[in-house]
């Protein structure tokens, strides 16, 4: 009886696990409370985007928001599936274009302003093409 | 009984631009194919202007100039992550959901109450466009095939509100009624051609035709499409694709080549790219196909032609794809002929995990996969075609490079890209 080599398969490598390297200390009496909170890496990711299906990034041109520590050239991070509140920075589409500005309800006005002194408050009047594109929920800024 | 719908984005490649580019709301807009050659994608807007689906750019210049339609090369990799997005999104509403084209995925919504489905599609119509800001019909009936007639439905009137349920008989011989037997799934364009001749121009008349003179003609695929039509389940959602039958690279250029050097540098880049593709795959290929195509609306002479080559055992090997597809192409080069479109297809693929040795091989595998690994770690790590082979050129712009003359920048892939806002 000859036995055939048929077929030759690869060792699997690729998942690697990893473990954690600090522990808490073996301690005679009640565990250490902090053994319920080990942890593997952080991820940015995970703490500026809630919905991935639905969030975009887009870049800042001017300084119409500076007062609001958004400056020229700061990435956004824009959330889609929110909906606007009263206060919340939004982008916004007016005629047509794209703007981020603070997003402001009075009654039934709506209103969109700049956070610098130089831009005057737009109120979104009849005839205004307006509409939310989503929700600033943070502000990347490289230095 | 079981329940599925068809979600199918609207004019979905026009919608991803709008989405970026919200000015172009109103305006036509049309997407046009690999090389700016025919129109792809059109708006409702170019759409009422006579532009049709594949028209040939050189037929529209003077549409395109009068109406002031917008026009866009393809950008596969903004529709591919907004595809993305919309699956993502559907996969957070329903659980069982098969992603059947870039625009269109079928849902099971078996498991749903049935008065909780007319909210469940508006959730999904509302919920897509809010997050992706793409709009899409819902179409929802007891096989796929109606579910695709009610997504038709929904598409084309618009008081809907996106969602059609033929569901109930009366809604479903209605939606029949209006659809046209050329526009049932899996109805080719000659099988159309029979039907008509023989008096069936609708669906409805296709679902009453003769079982026996359909499955004369189109066997049990025809009787599978008449029992979808009358409501009877045959395809169930696929949620698992079938495994890759083959991969694929293939251009058309910008104008014929007829230039040997060109050409050979064209097929060496694709057999780079395939084999690259092959690789991120974990695959192998046994056979590779070459195919060589003169243009097309030039009849009188046409020339088109493919060659096979059979590795001696599967592989990726990017040198030896490139020695297969030149010389596969040897064979069918013709002097003088100015080519259109060149590709290769390979086949057989195995995964990388069940290679058979080979008892007198000409490849040193073991340094062949350890040459690949080192390519693409440095593609990867530096930017495609970093490294690459000198077969396949080294100066740029090339004349059969794909062109991209209108082309909307990768909002979402690249940060160079991202929109900007004042």
């Amino acid at each position: 009886m000859v036995t055939k080599v048929r077929t030759i398969y690869k060792a699997e490598t690729a998942v690697v696990c990893k473990r954690p390297l600090f522990m808490g200390k073996v301690t005679a009496g009640f565990p250490s409370p902090a053994d319920d909170y080990v942890e593997g890496s952080i991820d940015l990711n995970a703490l500026l985007i809630k919905h991935p299906a639905a969030t975009f990034f887009v870049r800042v041109t001017g300084d119409s928001m500076i007062g609001a520590g958004i400056l020229p050239d700061d990435i956004l991070v824009v959330d889609r599936s929110l909906e606007p509140a009263d206060r919340k920075v939004i982008i916004a589409v007016v005629n047509g274009d794209l703007t981020v500005k603070r997003f402001r309800r009075r009654g039934d006005r709506v209103f969109l302003e700049a956070e610098n002194d130089a831009y005057a408050p737009m109120e979104m009047k009849a005839g205004i093409n307006f509409q939310v594109w989503g929700v600033v929920t943070s502000v990347v800024h490289l230095m | 009984m079981s329940r599925f719908a068809l979600v199918d984005c609207n004019n979905f490649y026009v919608s991803c631009e709008r989405m970026f580019n919200p000015s172009l709301e109103g305006r036509p807009v049309v997407v046009l194919s690999n090389n700016d050659g025919c129109a792809v994608a059109r708006s409702n807007e170019a759409k009422a202007l006579g532009i049709g689906m594949g028209a040939p750019v050189f037929t529209l210049a003077e549409t395109l100039r009068r109406h002031n339609v917008a026009c866009f090369s393809s950008n596969y990799a903004l529709y591919g992550d907004m595809s993305r997005r919309v699956i993502l999104t559907l996969g957070e509403l329903v659980p069982d959901l098969e992603v059947y084209s870039i625009d269109e995925s079928f849902l099971d919504l078996s498991s749903f109450r049935e008065k909780d489905v007319p909210g469940l599609c508006g959730t999904i119509v509302t919920t897509v466009k809010r997050n992706t800001g793409i709009p899409v019909s819902v179409g929802v009936g007891p096989t796929k095939t109606l579910s695709k007639v009610a997504a038709g439905m929904a598409k084309k009137h618009p008081c809907l509100g996106g969602v059609c349920d033929v569901t109930d008989e009366r809604w479903r011989e209605r939606a029949l009624a209006a659809t046209p037997v050329g526009k049932v799934w899996g109805v080719g364009r000659r099988f159309e051609k029979f039907l008509k001749m023989r008096g069936i121009d609708t669906a409805l008349d296709l679902a009453r035709a003769d079982r026996v003179m359909v499955k004369k003609r189109m066997g049990i695929n025809g009787t599978r499409l008449l029992d979808e039509l009358s409501g009877i389940s045959c395809y169930p959602l696929e949620t698992n694709p079938p495994a890759q039958k083959g991969v694929g690279v293939s251009r058309t250029f910008a104008a014929g080549i007829d230039d040997r050097r060109a050409l050979c540098e064209a097929l060496s880049t694709y057999a780079e790219r395939a084999a690259e593709k092959l690789r991120t795959e974990e695959l192998r290929a046994g056979l590779m196909e070459v195919s060589a195509m003169s243009n097309r609306f030039q009849r009188d002479t046409f020339y088109y032609n493919t060659a096979v080559v059979r590795f001696p055992a599967p592989t990726s090997d990017a040198s030896e794809m490139i020695k297969g597809a030149l010389s596969a192409f040897d064979g069918i080069y013709r002097e003088n002929v100015p080519f259109k479109k060149l590709g290769i297809h390979l086949r057989e693929l195995s995964p990388e995990s069940e290679q058979q040795l080979l008892l007198f091989d000409a490849v040193d595998r073991d340094r062949s996969a350890s040459l690949m690994k080192a390519l693409d770690a440095v593609n990867t790590a530096m930017g495609k075609r970093t490294l690459g082979y000198a077969s396949s050129g080294l100066s740029e712009p090339k004349a059969w490079r794909t062109r991209f003359n209108h082309k909307s920048p990768s909002y979402t892939t690249c940060w160079d890209d991202i929109l900007r806002v004042f």
